[in-house]
């Protein structure tokens, strides 16, 4: 194997050995970009007017607030300190790029929660009203005790939920490009060290984003037995394609750069690609998980498909989609890890299942959000399905309620 | 500023006090909301807060020469250091390096064990071809512009007035930026703390008039540390006569950990 400076020996300094961050650092910036890519979904409809995206707002942004639940906690699992985390808060150094993070992740947050409020507060009040007893005191803490509900209250409802999701999208933005700085700015990682690096990571975060909600809507709608909404799919299709063009084209800009200058950075990087992340990067990220649904969402964007087909192509591009940025998630975090800072090695990763860092953990941190969604689909009415489906007089009471004042807004 | 040695520039102590004075007044004027909001008590604000730190007499500005003729690669420094800093297996607060340059120019470098113990003879191979050998002792390059402080998110890590870049464990949060950032692999993660360390100089000892112990502990005098604010000292010496160089000058960390007859081959 080829070592960075034509290395004769695999020289290692003796305390760059392990890889220290390690798994939970490559879920950690993955679970971030869900949220930012979920938000601009959601933003989409009441932002930019894409009216096919109506059916599906609401969703988008409860499965942003599920990701966004949890999204630091990779971080904090990986703590050596954990019982200090809130430091972050509390001591914050202003030169830190990640002393930052807990502010912009917080405030985000809050925006999150006060958008996810204000649609959802007609739905409690009318809970509480056709509840009693303990479950209609639960219904009205989330009321915020506002029981009241007209005409006007909707409009400046909308209004704010405009205003929040306008300022929401360059606050997702800046999350994740945010997170990509993080990594961008080591100076001592050549691999990392790349001003493109917030941009990948953003666009990235949207494609990952975009396609997870495209799969998690399918299978819902699949397990309830409703309808697709095929127009939505193909008009979401071709907006992930075309999102995903402008990620792969600063992620595969950023390698070509490097080689044609041939420079010290190339030095090091040119036999990490070559070598160690040869199997994960060139053949995984770039041959095979960017190439298919590059073609298959490609083929649905552009030519006039049956509507199972379109669903089968946008879906499955979606899934090797989320493989594609989960894999670019490891191959930055853990492969910038294994070039050695002596410049004359490579540092080995272990792969690891049942330590605090393994593969075991990261899947249970990863699947949370998506227990939290169902959780929340059993309280909350997520989509505005046909009033067939719905069995509950409540709910369906709730939704025509809900409905209304959103069209009379 | 003034200039102690050509070409770096070191902050004398009074003019970190004053700068640092006219620095705050600035961005309390200056500064965001949210930093009017919160008080920032990162990094140099900490001092004091941690454990074991207590403000040294700051007429001294210190630094660290190794000279890379001198080293014979005992391993006498590495032992001294692991017993004064009880540093866990396999980690090291300073390592020696060997590099054998063959007559075609191959570099080969180890450090089997960081130097603990030696080094074994080199095999007949690399042997019959070698142009130089030389012993390279590494460590924490106390840096003027340490990236570790600036990354540390909560300001635990701090470059003192008399040039330490210290570690307030008590503050640490083991998030391992630093190590990240460290371009010299100086820092390491201590699974037995759960939190960063690295070299101190042997801060303690320093505070009680001694020399870092692995200085001490060189029988070749290829260790060099004292202040640069004494113009009788060894190292102000040394570096007078501008034979210095110092490690991956491309990243601009500006280390005060100089060295001697440091070859280009040297990262």
């Amino acid at each position: 194997m080829e070592l960075p400076n034509h290395s004769p020996v695999n020289f290692i300094f003796p305390n760059d050995h392990e890889i220290t961050w390690s798994l939970l650092i490559v879920i950690y910036p993955y679970i971030t970009g869900l949220i930012a890519g979920a938000f601009v979904v959601s933003a989409l409809y009441k932002v930019f007017k894409i009216k096919e995206f109506k059916c599906i707002e609401d969703f988008a942004l409860v499965a942003a607030f599920c990701f966004g639940l949890f999204a630091a906690l990779p971080l904090l699992a990986h703590l050596g300190q954990p019982q200090r985390a809130l430091n972050i808060f509390f001591t914050p150094h202003a030169s830190s790029a990640m002393s930052i993070f807990g502010y912009v992740y917080g405030s985000y947050m809050i925006l999150l929660i006060i958008e996810l409020w204000l649609v959802y507060r007609p739905y409690f009040i009318l809970k509480v009203n056709a509840t009693e007893g303990l479950e209609q005191r639960l219904w009205w803490l989330l009321t915020l005790g506002v029981t009241i509900y007209n005409p006007d209250s909707a409009k400046l409802d909308n209004k704010l939920e405009v205003f929040l999701a306008g300022i929401g999208i360059p606050w997702a933005c800046a999350l994740h490009g945010y997170v990509g700085f993080i990594f961008g700015s080591v100076k001592a990682r050549a691999w990392w060290a790349t001003p493109l690096q917030p941009l990948i990571f953003l666009l990235s975060a949207i494609v990952s984003g975009m396609a997870i909600l495209l799969i998690m809507y399918t299978f819902i709608k699949w397990r309830q037995g409703a309808r697709y909404d095929f127009v939505m799919i193909k008009k979401y299709a071709t907006i992930l394609w075309a999102v995903f063009i402008l990620d792969f084209v600063l992620e595969i800009l950023e390698v070509i750069f490097a080689a044609y200058e041939k420079g010290h950075h190339w030095s090091l990087i040119g036999p990490l690609l070559k070598g160690p992340l040869f199997e994960t990067y060139v053949i995984g990220q770039l041959l095979i998980l960017s190439t298919i649904p590059f073609f298959l969402l490609g083929y649905a964007a552009l030519v006039d498909v049956k509507e199972k087909s379109l669903l089968y192509l946008a879906n499955i591009g979606s899934f090797l989609l989320t493989l594609q940025v989960l894999l670019m998630r490891y191959n930055v975090v853990i492969g910038g890890q294994m070039v050695a800072k002596s410049e004359r090695g490579f540092v080995k990763f272990h792969w690891d299942f049942f330590s605090g860092e393994g593969v075991l953990v990261c899947v249970a941190i990863f699947v949370m959000p998506f227990i939290t969604y169902y959780v929340i689909s059993q309280f909350i009415p997520i989509f505005e399905e046909e009033e067939d489906e719905i069995t509950k007089p409540v709910e369906r009471q709730a939704r025509r309620f809900r409905r209304s004042l959103r069209e009379n807004r | 500023m003034r200039e102690l040695i050509p070409g770096v520039n070191v902050t004398d102590i009074n003019d970190i006090d004053s700068k640092s004075r006219r620095e705050f007044v600035k961005k309390a004027l200056s500064g965001s909301a949210l930093m009017l909001l919160v008080y920032a008590p990162g990094a140099a604000a900490l001092h004091g807060r941690g454990t074991g730190w207590k403000q040294m007499s700051t007429e001294h500005r210190y630094a660290y020469v190794i000279d890379i003729h001198a080293c014979i690669g005992w391993g006498g420094c590495i032992r001294a250091c692991k017993q004064e800093n009880h540093v866990p297996d396999n980690m090291f607060r300073t390592w020696l390096e060997r590099y054998v340059i063959t007559e075609d120019g191959e570099v080969y470098v180890d450090s089997p064990d960081g130097g603990l113990k030696g080094f074994p003879p080199l095999n007949d191979e690399i042997q019959s071809k070698t142009s130089i050998s030389f012993f390279v002792p590494k460590m924490c390059n106390h840096c003027e512009h340490p990236p570790c402080v600036q990354v540390c998110p909560v300001g635990a890590t701090f470059k003192s007035p008399e040039g330490f870049v210290l570690i307030d464990h008590a503050h640490c949060i083991g998030c391992a930026y630093c190590v990240q950032a460290c371009p010299y692999g100086a820092r390491f993660y201590n699974t037995e703390i759960g939190k960063s360390d690295k070299c101190s100089w042997c801060y303690h000892r320093v505070q009680d008039g001694k020399s870092p112990v692995c200085v001490e502990a060189c029988p070749t005098g290829a260790r060099k540390f004292g202040d640069l604010l004494d113009p009788d000292s060894d190292v102000a010496k040394i570096l007078a006569g501008r034979q210095w160089a110092v490690l991956k000058p491309e990243v601009f960390t500006s280390p005060t950990c100089f060295y001697i007859s440091l070859p280009h081959e040297v990262v």
